[in-house]
């Protein structure tokens, strides 16, 4: 549904990511886990986009967009 | 979050580094991350090991983060492709499989017992004073003091990025973690 609001949430540039798991253990939420060993994926319900993420991410593969809610 | 058993790990690695300078042969112990992680995912398919268990990534972590050693600056792009993670893992193993044709040859007695850590792969420490004589074949030996060379070198190179970057640098071209996720990625089902 879009209520035309903006939330920010975090978002992994998979190709990048190393999948070494520091979000996860960053994340107070637990919104953020490691698929398969492969990459990092966030869970797009729990998320708020506090960044904190972003900020651990030893790649710097986290940023912080602004989505429609 | 509460603390888990295996968020104490990185003691583990504190006292793997200061057992070296005691005893070379515990340089042994090592090869438990080695074994661990790869089995790990091969059998599970997850890079468990880098995620939960690795005290070296915790160390970085608590000494780049609780203790402020770190500049927390993005690392460069050029470290993080996958060229250079790539590369990293090649050159790291064909020096560790250097280290051991140089055991092998200790072994087959080519070679007299070198009691030096090899720091960067170029610099030769004298370490004959954690060396106290072994039960076993002086190549036992040989092996723990290349081991232990390989331990320390990455070990360097973790805390030096550790600065520069962020905590856990080391993490983004670790040659285990680079290889655990090119396992897991061979084995997802659901890989293109």
């Amino acid at each position: 549904m879009n209520t035309g609001t903006k939330r920010r949430r975090a978002v992994v540039d998979q190709t990048a990511c190393v999948a070494c798991g520091c979000c996860v253990k960053a994340c107070p939420l637990q919104a953020i886990e490691i698929v398969r060993g492969v990459t990092a994926r966030v869970n797009e319900e729990k998320c708020v986009g506090c960044g904190r993420c972003a900020r651990e991410c030893p790649a710097s593969v986290i940023g912080i967009r602004e989505v429609e809610a | 979050m509460k603390k888990r058993w295996y968020d104490y790990l990185w003691i583990a690695s504190v006292l793997y580094l200061l057992l070296g300078f005691v005893n070379i042969l515990f340089a042994w112990l090592g090869l438990l991350c080695f074994f661990i992680p790869l089995l790990i995912s091969l059998i599970g398919g997850t890079k468990g090991y880098c995620n939960r268990y690795c005290g070296r990534g915790q160390l970085f972590g608590l000494l780049g983060g609780r203790f402020g050693l770190s500049r927390k600056k993005d690392i460069p792009g050029w470290m993080k492709s996958k060229a250079f993670r790539y590369g990293f893992l090649v050159f790291f193993f064909a020096m560790f499989f250097l280290m051991l044709w140089n055991t092998y040859l200790v072994f087959a007695g080519a070679r007299d017992l070198r009691e030096v850590v090899t720091l960067l792969w170029t610099f030769r420490l004298a370490w004959n004073w954690a060396y106290h004589g072994t039960l076993f074949h002086p190549g036992v030996a040989q092996f723990a003091f290349g081991f232990y060379s390989v331990m320390l070198t990455s070990t360097i190179l973790g805390l030096v990025t550790m600065v520069l970057f962020k905590p856990r640098s080391w993490c983004v071209y670790c040659p285990m973690g680079t290889m655990t996720q090119l396992i897991c990625k061979m084995k997802d089902p659901t890989r293109p």
